[in-house]
């Protein structure tokens, strides 16, 4: 899985922080998107989705890597 | 706060928000059903103006994220105000200016404002104790939490708060008469210009000076924009979640059942399903959002031409049994991911993660400090607020 976000779609509502604080982070000064991992564990696969699904600014995009072998779903 | 257009008619059409059955005041409107089922949208009259009322859910989530649909009402609503506010806007100018305004309310900062809500929630039971065994939750508890957290962030001196509070209420009545209106708006807008002035002067550690010092001072906005946009926050800031208190306080205390549950558990994760559900059964913003159409555009399989207004039916579409199964229940194991208590799209509501903080603090606490609470009238005596752009309750008697 490959995450990217666009900071400037970004609204600042924090919902990607609340559902996958290990993936998603807030800049100080604005509260807009800082992404803390291009690459989640798996185990945080789940997670990372809910963000991508929640955010009210559909900032988040998701590439997922169905051929990588270490990929667990 | 809006003037009617002349000149356009809406003889015989149905009033948005239609009226509630109030046996049943937790529910919304019983008219919406047909709204839901009806093939298109249905056309109703909003303060005085003509809308399409978009119920369905999915149909809402279509309309609040399509780009020919608008949130900068400013052209079609006569009497809104000129200065640039952040829910009126599309962007790129609606983030650049939300931007300015986001710093306090993100999930590091509200984290970091907990133990002062909890200190705040239980200082004001502490008071109500104090002062006997009954008390109108809404002015003992409900309203004093949000308005003075909001007032700490926002820089506005709490003892301010009660004159706040009085004139904001005229302004969002749907009943009050205009002159009344106006007397409020002047009056209010006044107090925040000589804030804004006095802060100018004397800048804090606050909301409102950081957008002098920032903005105001940079002409990246006018001292207009600053009083305009600050009231939107302390005005939402309050009145919203103070009604949530009161209305959620209420929905407990008629499941008994669920409200012991609340009670007697300490996980997070079960006090987050009870607020979310509570928000998505109750939505109290039931007639607060509207978009206008910039281009024709098909919306719920409805033609909406352009420059016509399109009104969010929020209640209606967190009820709808195409996204959730019973949703007449209220049931706290729920999947409620996706409710539209605090919009949806890129206008979803700013203070969400301080409303959610505030709230599974305040009615956990209430519950677990007053294990005997109860209403003190018969419910059939409370004043519901239809009349208000935010549903709730105008007093909440209660005893313990």
């Amino acid at each position: 899985m490959k995450v990217t976000v666009d900071a400037v779609k970004c609204v600042a509502a924090g919902q990607c922080v609340v559902v996958a604080p290990e993936v998603f982070d807030q800049r100080e000064e604005d509260g807009v998107v800082v992404l803390l991992t291009e690459s989640p564990a798996p185990a945080l696969h789940e997670a990372t989705r809910e963000a991508a699904l929640v955010c009210p600014a559909a900032a988040i995009t998701l590439s997922e890597n169905r051929t990588a072998p270490l990929e667990s779903r | 706060m809006t003037a009617a257009p002349s000149g356009v008619d809406i003889a015989g059409l149905p009033v948005f928000p239609a009226p509630r059955d109030l046996r049943f005041p937790l529910d919304p409107a019983p008219a919406y059903a047909d709204w839901r089922r009806q093939e298109g949208l249905r056309k109703a009259a909003w303060n005085g103006f003509p809308v399409w009322v978009v119920s369905r859910y999915e149909d809402i989530t279509t309309a609040m994220t399509h780009p020919a649909v608008s949130a900068d009402t400013r052209g079609w609503l006569q009497g809104e105000a000129d200065a640039p506010i952040f829910p009126r806007m599309d962007d790129p100018e609606h983030a650049r200016l939300r931007r300015m305004l986001t710093k306090d309310f993100t999930v590091r900062r509200v984290d970091a404002m907990r133990p002062d809500i909890e200190r705040m929630a239980n200082d004001f039971i502490d008071q109500m104790i104090g002062s006997g065994q009954s008390a109108d939750l809404v002015r003992a508890y409900a309203l004093p939490i949000p308005s003075l957290v909001i007032s700490l962030l926002l820089g506005v001196p709490y003892d301010d708060a009660e004159f706040f509070q009085q004139k904001t209420s005229v302004m969002l009545s749907r009943t009050a008469e205009d002159a009344e209106q106006q007397d409020a708006r002047k009056q209010l807008f006044g107090y925040l210009y000589q804030l804004v002035g006095r802060k100018t002067k004397e800048p804090q550690d606050d909301l409102i000076s950081r957008l002098i010092t920032e903005h105001l001072a940079t002409g990246d906005l006018t001292a207009e924009a600053v009083v305009m946009n600050s009231y939107i926050l302390l005005n939402a800031g309050h009145e919203t979640t103070a009604n949530m208190i009161a209305l959620g306080t209420l929905a407990l205390l008629r499941h008994p059942r669920e409200a012991a549950r609340l009670r007697d558990t300490d996980d997070p994760a079960v006090i987050a399903k009870f607020v979310e559900e509570l928000l998505r059964y109750l939505t109290i913003v039931h007639s607060l959002v509207v978009r206008v159409a910039k281009e024709d555009v098909v919306i719920g399989g409805q033609l909406v031409r352009a420059g016509e207004g399109l009104a969010m039916n929020l209640p209606a579409g967190n009820r709808d049994a195409a996204w959730t199964t019973e949703p007449d229940r209220f049931d706290t194991d729920r999947d409620v991911r996706g409710h539209l208590a605090f919009g949806h799209g890129v206008h979803q509501c700013l203070g969400q993660v301080l409303a959610r903080a505030e709230l599974r603090i305040a009615l956990p606490t209430l519950l677990r400090r007053l294990p005997g609470l109860r209403l003190a009238v018969p419910v059939e005596e409370l004043r519901f607020r239809e009349d208000m752009s935010i549903y709730g309750v105008h007093e909440l008697p209660v005893a313990w």
